[in-house]
């Protein structure tokens, strides 16, 4: 009997998350931030279709008579890891592209405007 | 400030942890009754054992289409953010 | 890099090509499909990459954005295929044809002629999810590259 266990470990994993966003300044690190926090809502979708007992939907040699996880998370979860790994490649483009031209990764000193 | 910062942390960690805490059990799933349609039919109206790619591709085939369309725009962007620059 | 990590990418490069096609073709039946096919083909060239520089392959820029053009427009071409009923209809599953044979309900070994629609879509996704993330690679790799290297 393990109660919400998961629920409470893809929590923290956002948890940890919203922390590095918070703490640090680095662009490299926000986008790692970021991801962790995509890592955790997708972990959560995929905990929230779980079935006890059931085995994976998918009827190739699949044990008979047993009960399947729920597909449709699955799928959704699918369409959001593509997306996440889509806006974390535009992240660490705009993140090459401002060293480039700032010399800097830190984020209070982008922030200002110099010309 | 540092403190405020901590503390406004400290009241959302603990209520993310505390709705996930006070959800529905884990392993009983609320509502099932489209995804029981999907197991049941899935096989006779897609033809595929895979359930989860007949639902990305037929039942939910528009969701990708848009995933398609994120993807090129993102592949796009990157390369007009990473063009050649001539100075 | 030096011989020996050219070597072995020369001897692995081909493995994990053929076990990303082998993921994308078996997508209807076993875990997998195209995403998850075309990612592990792009992290065959992302290992290309690494090992051989971005000079070497800075050609094959514009074959690869071709190759996720085309893969879209199959896509859609292929959605546009049950037009006759709706948008995104499965109109070869059960037919008979190309993949078309009628599936056993329940467990079952596994047939590669099923599906319908579903693996010709998964290789469409497949060509377009590889060479969108090979040419991101690359186009990452390739960004200033005088005075990086």
């Amino acid at each position: 009997m393990i109660g919400n266990f998961p629920f409470v470990v893809c929590m923290i994993l956002i948890a940890l998350g919203l922390w590095t966003l918070l703490t640090r300044r680095n662009l490299i690190k926000l986008t790692i931030g970021i991801s962790l926090i995509e890592s955790g809502v997708n972990l959560f979708l995929v905990t929230l279709g779980y079935v006890r007992g059931g085995v994976a939907p998918i009827y190739t040699y699949a044990p008979p008579g047993a009960k399947m996880v729920l597909p449709t998370p699955q799928a959704l979860t699918l369409t959001s890891i593509v997306i996440g790994l889509a806006t974390t490649a535009l992240m660490l483009a705009f993140a090459v592209v401002i060293y480039r031209h700032r010399g800097t990764l830190d984020a209070r000193k982008i922030r200002e405007l110099r010309g | 400030m540092k403190w405020i910062k901590v503390g406004a942390f400290l009241v959302m960690v603990g209520f993310l942890v505390g709705v996930a805490a006070w959800m529905h059990p884990f392993g009983v799933p609320w509502a099932s009754e489209m995804d029981d349609y999907f197991i049941a039919n899935a096989q006779v109206e897609a033809g595929a054992n895979n359930v989860v790619t007949s639902v990305v591709f037929d039942y939910r085939g528009f969701d990708t289409l848009g995933e398609a369309t994120v993807l090129l725009c993102a592949v796009v962007g990157v390369a007009l953010v990473l063009r050649r620059t001539r100075r | 890099m030096s011989v020996v990590v050219r070597t072995i990418a020369r001897i692995i490069v081909p493995m994990i090509l053929a076990f990303g096609a082998y993921v994308i073709m078996h997508g209807h039946l076993t875990p997998g499909g195209g995403f998850q096919g075309g990612a592990v083909i792009a992290s065959a060239i992302a290992l290309l990459l690494v090992v051989f520089g971005s000079g070497r392959l800075a050609g094959h820029k514009n074959l690869l954005s071709l190759l996720e053009d085309l893969g879209a427009i199959a896509f859609v071409a292929l959605a546009f295929l049950g037009i006759g009923c709706t948008f995104f209809r499965n109109v070869l599953a059960g037919s008979g044809g190309l993949f078309g044979m009628p599936v056993p309900p329940g467990p079952n070994p596994g047939f590669l002629n099923t599906g319908g629609t579903l693996p010709l879509m998964n290789w469409a996704v497949g060509l377009k999810v590889a060479a969108g993330l090979g040419s991101v690679v690359l186009l990452l790799g390739l960004f200033g590259g005088g005075d990086d290297r």
